[in-house]
């Protein structure tokens, strides 16, 4: 066996250089996708966006208080542009995350602060996993679920009582969509209550507060900016829900607070707009990536504040 | 005993009675969640069960050969063509008497699904020797008989507000009473694609583009997720770069679903003109979506794996890629494998992205690669539901019932994976 030469040592040292370097190369690269996907998502939405404001002045789109999509089969027809109005569209998701909001809250906290302030070892391992459970089921599950069970039920509940409610509520996509955020809350929160310091709870059990009065008097005031944290991440994903609201909500674009009208939303837009046949120039389609730059906006602004203020309240307790 | 002792221990007693009433506000807040998710799951499996067990209705069918083969070429693809109507009629009026009229007969036909003939031709292409010969064959029923063979039509009601008349039901009963008519296991809903009719509809089809998307999801987004981990957390030094990187991924984690649809519709479809409606462009779009997931989740192990091993392999000579991928990395491959199947079961019940790039077709074929036309399980669900046809309600329910299993063997596999392989330190 003969012992490396100086110049062979040199050359295997080059070449595992040069090694590094190239795997270094592939992990930049890789993780340079996500910045890639997101200059996707705002380029494509920005520039099919402005292609619309082309058409349909910006200031309609906002202001406007009508919603009315239908393109014309001929130029000359009456009523041919459309009406592009976002404000019905707006109020119609509000609404159905409000009416979601509702119901998510008082569960989710509630459930929060008993399972890390009052619930046995034991129970927490039980019930923990059954409430993932809700937020690992697919929103089409959900949305059928509305459509052909709680729709009925809040209708035939309306019939009772002499109320006429229209098959497609906003009732009823609202009502699951909060059971859905149930989880969102509840795991959210039981972080953020978890990380009040155990000294604040042994403070106010020393002055012989009950294990109530501590929760209610102490720790959720002293977890009150992370739960709002949660709950504008759970007001996001509300308003980005998509297969619930399509399959519960309905098309009409009502512009109405009455929870037993059929309202519309932005993700129900979308997908009517850009499902079936169209050619892909019109105003039509084109606006529908008008509305999703607006609930993009909508919704990371809604995720960027949330962020921000969980972060500062996990700094003052760090 | 002194006043002030008295209501002291009264407003105790109502102290203690505040915090009991606070505790079982609790416990309803838990238990109407969990009440919830109970009803739901019996809802949907009340109405599905139904649909695992198909009516078939049996007759003696003659394989004349004169009908079916009258060139004796045994050219299967005429053989699967050939008209069968005229050799159903014979038997079905060999069993139901008093059927001569036209119409009669074409009433008592619509009793059988109009895939009861296809199935026969590819019987008899199967097996060509069955010509000439006599056999007692189950073919399907149709959609309404089956309803009624479940108890979902009520008889009772007037006979203008059901589509199976009375004289159909007479012809059931004739049926039942030979024991000719049967329910029997729903083969048909896990071996065909999608059908207008209900009885023929199956989520073979629906399954293979949700596995064949699933498959290029994994392909994409395990290795980016993993190197993008790796690269954040072993190699990358605290820079602008690297926030900017993370704050991106945070945010994609935030961006609702219906947009990476729309991100795919655009750049994916308009802009690479990659093929609309497949499993290739769908698989992408998932990818996309799960990467923050993966790549979160992937850190979060990274960050577990305890800093003696590294510096012990950087001691003994190991290169800093050594070191990571001979050492770090095998060490965090059950974890980062558990939060990609968790991931990846996000991905499969994912309905509205795929909508926007054309997944949502009426497709009967089963697609056989990538880049063939498909739709997947929840869009397949969503399809359905949205079918006027009342069979498809109890087939709807169904395929939920398939995808929620599905769903709970990725978890199951996440948590063995997790518990048999993961390491504590």
């Amino acid at each position: 066996m003969s012992l490396p030469t100086e110049n062979g040592l040199r050359r295997k040292n080059r070449s595992n250089q040069i090694k590094e370097l190239v795997i270094q190369g592939v992990l930049i690269a890789s993780s340079f996708v996500a910045i890639l996907t997101t200059i996707g998502i705002v380029a494509s939405l920005v520039f099919e966006a402005f292609r619309f404001f082309d058409k349909i002045p910006l200031t309609e789109f906002l202001f406007s208080l009508e919603w009315s999509p239908q393109t014309a089969i001929r130029a000359d027809q009456v009523g041919a542009s459309g009406k592009f109005g976002v404000i019905p569209l707006l109020a119609g998701t509000l609404l159905i995350s409000f009416i979601a909001m509702l119901v998510a809250t008082p569960l989710g906290l509630l459930s929060a602060v008993y399972l890390a302030e009052f619930a046995k070892a034991k129970t927490r391992d039980v019930v923990k996993p059954l409430l993932e459970l809700l937020a690992g089921i697919p929103t089409v599950v959900y949305g059928f679920f509305a459509a052909l069970v709680v729709a009925p039920i809040i209708r035939a509940t309306g019939s009772g009582v002499g109320f006429d409610i229209s098959s497609e509520s906003a009732l009823a996509a609202g009502l699951v969509m909060g059971i859905m955020l149930v989880p969102f809350i509840s795991s959210l929160s039981d972080d953020v209550i978890n990380a009040v310091p155990q000294a604040l709870r042994d403070a106010s059990f020393g002055m012989g507060a009950t294990h109530e009065e501590t929760v209610t008097k102490v720790v959720i005031p002293a977890a009150t900016p992370g739960i709002i944290g949660s709950l504008l991440l759970a007001i996001s994903r509300a308003i980005g829900e998509t297969m619930i609201v399509v399959m519960a909500a309905g098309l009409a674009a009502n512009l109405t607070l009455n929870p037993f009208e059929a309202v519309t939303t932005m993700t129900v837009q979308i997908v009517t707009l850009l499902t079936g046949d169209q050619e892909f120039d019109s105003a039509k389609t084109l606006a529908a990536f008008a509305i999703a730059l607006f609930l993009l906006i909508l919704t990371l602004g809604l995720n960027i504040i949330a962020l921000r203020i969980v972060d500062k309240y996990k700094k003052k307790y760090a | 005993m002194p006043d002030y002792i008295l209501s002291t221990s009264n407003r105790m007693a109502k102290r203690h009675a505040r915090e009991k009433r606070f505790k079982w506000y609790g416990r309803m807040a838990i238990f109407i969640s969990i009440a919830f998710l109970v009803f739901m799951f019996s809802a949907i499996i009340f109405r599905g069960a139904s649909a695992f067990q198909q009516t078939k209705i049996a007759l003696d069918i003659n394989f004349s050969e004169a009908i079916i083969d009258p060139s004796s070429s045994r050219d299967p693809e005429l053989l699967k063509r050939a008209n069968y109507k005229p050799i159903v009629l014979q038997s079905l009026s060999n069993v139901i008497p008093g059927i001569t009229e036209r119409r009669d007969r074409n009433r008592v036909y619509k009793l059988l699904s109009a895939g009861a003939v296809f199935d026969l031709g590819e019987q008899v292409a199967e097996e060509p020797n069955i010509l000439g010969k006599s056999k007692k064959v189950w073919l399907l029923a149709s959609s309404e008989v089956d309803l009624f063979m479940k108890g979902k039509i009520d008889p009772n009601i007037s006979e203008d507000l059901r589509r199976l008349k009375d004289r159909d039901i007479k012809w059931i009963k004739i049926l039942q009473s030979e024991g000719r008519i049967k329910k029997k296991f729903n083969t048909t809903l896990f071996s065909s694609g999608d059908s207008r009719e209900p009885e023929m509809a199956g989520i073979l089809g629906a399954a293979i583009g949700s596995f064949f998307s699933l498959l290029v999801c994994f392909l994409i987004a395990f290795p980016l997720g993993i190197l993008t981990a790796v690269y954040l957390e072993e190699y990358a030094k605290k820079n602008f770069l690297t926030d900017f990187i993370e704050v991106n991924i945070n945010n994609l984690a935030a961006v609702p679903s219906i947009v990476f649809g729309l991100l795919g519709l655009s750049i994916f479809l308009n802009f690479f003109n990659l093929p609309r409606s497949t499993p290739l462009v769908g698989g992408i779009v998932l990818s996309l979506m799960t990467l923050p997931t993966i790549i979160i989740a992937s850190r979060s192990i990274l960050r577990s794996i305890p800093q003696s091993i590294r510096d012990a392999a950087l001691g003994l000579g190991a290169s800093k890629t050594q070191t990571t991928f001979h050492h770090v990395v095998p060490l965090a491959m059950p974890g980062m494998l558990t939060g990609t199947i968790l991931g990846m079961a996000r991905a499969l019940g994912e309905t509205a992205p795929l909508l926007m790039i054309g997944m949502v077709a009426f497709i009967v074929d089963i697609p056989k690669g990538i880049t063939d036309v498909a739709t997947s399980l929840p869009v397949q669900i969503f399809l359905w539901a949205d079918s006027p046809e009342k069979g498809f309600v109890e087939r709807t329910s169904a395929a939920i019932i398939v995808l929620l299993a599905f769903l709970i063997l990725m978890n199951l596999c996440a948590v063995y994976l997790r518990k048999r392989l993961e390491r504590r330190w």
